[in-house]
């Protein structure tokens, strides 16, 4: 029933002379473009892109999209990336023109309905946070974390001046610099790499600590390289093995004792939304992942969000600008049919003057500055406005419970025949090991994630964190029901029953079978050429 | 709640096998001191419905390009978005999916991204792209660190002022703790000049960050600025607009090593800033500094063809802190935007679509300056914005009447250029018909 001839690539399928888009005829008074521009700067052609005709297109992506395994279309229990149900209502509400079509350089008195809803998203995931300050601009999670670490960084090196010591200039070339006596950062070995990679872009050296096979910091090895050094913790908690740290109170204590900021990597907020706040536990600063947290669609890849919040001692230097919200000082809003009210009612309250109005605030000298081009992942922030609003503070809770309550059943359910050297409980995902099965009848982790993608069920994050042999990260969230979960650790059970050779070959039914990795990395071919 | 599948009685089975007596007891690891002894102060949940009303009422507090006729640029542009990549990137299977790590599952969105960056070589004249970055600001910064790190010149990176204000802020954000110092090249004339650039640049300049069209919607003297640049050792990094390569010589074909875009252009709307399309290629020799994802072809057991991630030595999942960057998630839904726009198009649409956007902007200069109050601040040739200076000085008024009499009319330009107060930036892309524009001038003129 595959239809290949149509998921041939699309230089495959050109033929010149089709056409798909048709513009207008010019209905300006149209001149020569020599005329126009300098003959060095123009192209002797257009570039060499596909022609096709408008159907062919159609088919030839949709015939791909179903090479997809989705989360609309399959479980997809990938650890860590926390692939839970896209609300399609939140897709029908950001397409609204009124959110869609805004162009970023808009006057602000003609965007006062997204600064509205800009500013309050800042205010919920303070309070989810238990946090002070929020910036909405960065990208992605790792976008977020490189944020913060800029943020601490220029706290410190104020800090030096404040306190009278002169700040270590920056060297040129002997990168990473420091700026600050403070030139390190610490991070577990459990981490997610982009902690390490975000710490080298901003300039520090990065630590590492051990973690025990429980799963939690090795706290021993944690006080021995805690220093008057170390600018920030970077911590995730609940941690990647699914676990709550025990002794966080500790470490975060003994972080600000030392001089240095705890940072909350926000990947595993769904485990913890009105349970526990980062900031009431010791975080300073934390990013949150909107796409996941907050059920932004994952793109094939992106777009992600990285929203960070961090203490008031931290607030001035968050990137430029945030929204403010205003009050008394009203203005006119011309052409707004609108009342102005945060309360949003329906009752339009035209043309007059408004108590309360949003604005941005470019005013902040002590502000790292930018880390991207106009104000933030827009669309991404509006879907997790409409999901925390659909929620409120007691649906926020009951999403934490059922993917801590999916996840325990799961792990109660596999553990007895795929070891979760974790123990028996976890918070929204738990790290299930094949070691023994490998050693025993020779079967990986990477058997066992191609083979379930036989059944119909995404493979989990595999071979992460590196901290756990053969590891197995599930996270099933809390949009799956018990009868998935059920047939899926049926399916695991299954798989660990079969031949360790066969298992070799698998996937059996997928639309390829296992790729020559080896081949791509050391003959690349990274575009399409002809012959 | 709407997305939750657990009943009670599911809730208590489960409940049973896990060997847990309640909700509150599956939370027992969370130390008690750092529970949440209160709801969260937000707002209670609300339906479908009301949800919807609630946004339609924020929305409604919106002027938007439907409501009022679009001239603003700077770096998003009010361009067409054709039905077919709405219909298409909407589906299930491409959006609710997720970076490719199983390939055997993913060989959709694999291949949309190995389409996508031969697609992103053609256009730009360059060897290699990768599957995309956040947006064009960063993706210009994580050029200048690609540059720094493959010249190893830790001295300095150059550069034009008329490379956009919000690239430039970020790559100082970028660069701030690195001890590379960012140098300014002012502009004459709305351009770069390559005496300018000479000057600023030594042995130790890691690269070159031009911008063509440069941010005043002018065509630099690209080339000339690229020999400079290399004569020196330095790489040039090349800001482009995509829309303009139906018309403009590629940043490969005229000498830059790294080309950098904001790609939202090809097919995704406005959002008020993002989520947008981070485009970054460059030349073979520089591929293993790139950052983010890459797909690869290769074949599987079969020897069948096939595609998957691939030089992911580069990246932070596998390098840690010696990855090229700390890039995850990126723009791919964008990437595939970018793909069906371009399939769509083709090399005929795209070059029309870049004569629509020269034309009307052209035009729209010539009918603008036909008033005394108003003169183009610079004689350089532009493609598809311009900047207009009012001699009355009196930018701000004359923005808000036109906002009051329906149009977004301009980007003023005081606040990164404070010597060109008294000016602003229009665009005019293929949507704006001669009526709009005609009207457009009528509102400007009559408030002389």
């Amino acid at each position: 029933m595959r239809n290949t001839r149509d998921t041939k690539l699309l230089f495959e399928l050109s033929e010149s002379g089709r056409r798909s888009h048709r513009l207008p005829a010019c209905d300006v008074p149209e001149r020569a473009v020599m005329e126009l521009l300098p003959a060095g700067a123009l192209a002797s052609a257009p570039p060499a892109l596909s022609e096709l005709s408008e159907p062919q297109v159609v088919r030839h992506f949709s015939n791909l999209s179903q090479l997809n395994m989705s989360v609309d279309t399959n479980f997809y229990p990938l650890g860590s990336c926390t692939m839970k149900y896209n609300p399609k209502r939140n897709e029908r509400v950001a397409s609204m023109p009124g959110f869609a079509d805004l162009h970023p350089y808009q006057p602000e008195e003609s965007l006062q309905g997204m600064l509205q809803l800009l500013y309050e998203l800042q205010e919920y995931l303070k309070e989810i946070s238990g946090l002070d300050a929020c910036s909405l601009q960065p990208a992605a999670g790792a976008h977020g974390e490189l944020t913060a670490l800029w943020v601490a960084s220029a706290y410190f090196r104020d800090q030096a001046v404040v306190t009278g010591g002169s700040p270590v200039t920056v060297k040129a070339g002997e990168p990473p610099a420091a700026t600050s006596k403070r030139t390190k950062v610490l991070v577990p070995d459990s981490a997610h790499g982009t902690n390490p990679a975000s710490a080298t872009m901003a300039g520090f050296e990065t630590v590492t600590v051990k973690t025990l096979p429980s799963g939690t910091l090795d706290m021993d090895d944690f006080h021995r390289l805690l220093d008057d050094q170390i600018a920030v913790f970077m911590i995730t908690n609940p941690n990647t093995v699914g676990i709550f740290e025990p002794k966080m109170r500790e470490i975060a204590d003994a972080v600000h004792k030392a001089g240095g900021l705890v940072y909350l990597d926000g990947a595993n907020m769904n485990a913890i939304l009105g349970i526990a706040r980062p900031g009431d536990f010791g975080a300073d600063m934390q990013h949150y992942n909107p796409h996941k947290t907050f059920s932004g669609p994952h793109g094939g890849g992106g777009p992600g969000a990285g929203p960070i919040c961090v203490t008031e001692e931290l607030a001035p230097y968050l990137p430029t600008p945030v929204v403010v919200r205003e009050e008394g000082s009203g203005f006119r809003v011309q052409g707004s049919d609108s009342d102005l009210e945060t309360d949003s009612s329906l009752n339009p309250e035209p043309r007059t003057l408004n108590p309360t109005h949003f604005r941005l605030d470019y005013n902040r000298p002590k502000s790292i500055g930018r880390v991207r081009a106009f104000f933030g992942n827009v669309g991404v922030l509006v879907r997790a406005y409409c999901y925390i609003r659909t929620h409120g503070p007691d649906g926020l809770r009951r999403v934490s419970e059922n993917a801590v309550l999916n996840a325990n059943y799961l792990l109660s359910r596999v553990k007895h025949f795929l070891p979760v050297p974790q123990g028996d409980r976890c918070m929204h995902e738990f790290v299930a090991s094949a070691a023994k099965l490998k050693s025993d009848k020779g079967i990986s982790a990477m058997d066992i994630a191609k083979r379930l993608l036989d059944f119909g069920f995404h493979a989990p994050t595999v071979y992460f964190p590196l901290t756990v042999k053969e590891s197995i990260m599930v996270e099933p969230t809390e949009t799956e029901s018990k009868e998935t979960l059920d047939a899926f650790a049926e399916t695991l059970f299954r798989i660990t029953e079969e031949d360790a050779r066969s298992l070799r070959d698998a996937p059996h039914t997928t639309p390829i079978s296992r790729p020559d990795e080896v081949r791509a990395a050391r003959q690349p071919i990274l575009a399409w050429s002809e012959a | 709640m709407p997305y939750l599948y657990n009943t009670p009685e599911d809730q208590q089975a489960m409940l049973a096998v896990i060997g847990a007596g309640s909700m509150e007891d599956l939370f027992a690891m969370v130390p008690a001191e750092m529970r949440l002894q209160r709801p969260l102060a937000i707002p209670p949940a609300m339906s479908e419905m009301e949800l919807t009303q609630h946004m339609a009422a924020l929305a409604a507090k919106n002027e938007h390009v439907g409501s009022k006729v679009c001239f603003l640029g700077g770096g998003s542009y009010d361009h067409f978005i054709p039905a077919v990549v709405d219909e298409i990137a909407g589906r299930g299977e491409f959006y609710t999916s997720y970076t490719p790590y199983q390939p055997e599952v993913s060989q959709g969105n694999l291949q949309v991204v190995f389409e996508y960056q031969t697609l992103i070589t053609r256009l730009t004249g360059l060897d290699v792209s990768n599957a995309s970055l956040y947006d064009g600001g960063s993706a210009t910064a994580e050029a200048v660190l690609m540059a720094v790190s493959s010249t190893r010149r830790y001295g300095k990176a150059v550069v034009s002022a008329s490379l956009h204000p919000e690239y430039r802020q970020t790559i100082a954000t970028y660069l701030a703790n690195l001890g590379v110092e960012v140098v300014t090249v002012g502009t004459r004339g709305g351009v770069t000049r390559p005496q300018d650039l000479a000057a600023a640049i030594d042995g130790t300049t890691a690269c070159v960050v031009v911008q063509q069209p440069n941010f005043f919607g002018c065509v630099e003297d690209a080339a000339s600025l690229a020999t400079i640049a290399h004569d020196a050792g330095a790489l040039v990094v090349a800001a482009f607009d995509p829309i303009s390569l139906g018309l403009l010589k590629r940043p490969g074909d005229w000498g830059a090593d790294i080309a950098v875009a904001e790609g939202h252009t090809l097919g995704t709307p406005m959002q008020y800033g993002g989520p947008y399309l981070g485009i970054m290629a460059c030349r073979e020799k520089l591929v293993r500094r790139m950052p983010g994802r890459i797909a690869g072809q290769t074949v599987d057991r079969r020897g069948k063809r096939c595609f998957v991630l691939t030089l992911q030595t580069r990246e932070q999942h596998i390098r840690r802190e010696k990855a090229t960057s700390n890039v995850c998630t990126n723009q791919g839904l964008f990437a595939l935007r970018a793909t069906i726009y371009l399939a769509l198009l083709g090399p005929q649409g795209l070059r029309e679509t870049a004569n629509l956007c020269l034309q009307k902007s052209r035009y729209t200069a010539e009918q603008i300056c036909k008033h005394d109050r108003f003169e183009l601040a610079f004689d350089a040739p532009t493609f598809k914005e311009f900047v207009i200076r009012d001699r009355k000085d009196r930018v701000d008024e004359l923005l808000s009447n036109a906002l009051a009499a329906g149009f977004l009319a301009g980007v003023p330009l005081g606040k990164w250029y404070p010597e060109l107060g008294d000016c602003f930036l229009i665009a005019v892309t293929e949507k704006r018909t001669s009526r709009e524009i005609d009207a457009l001038i009528e509102t400007l003129s009559r408030h002389n």
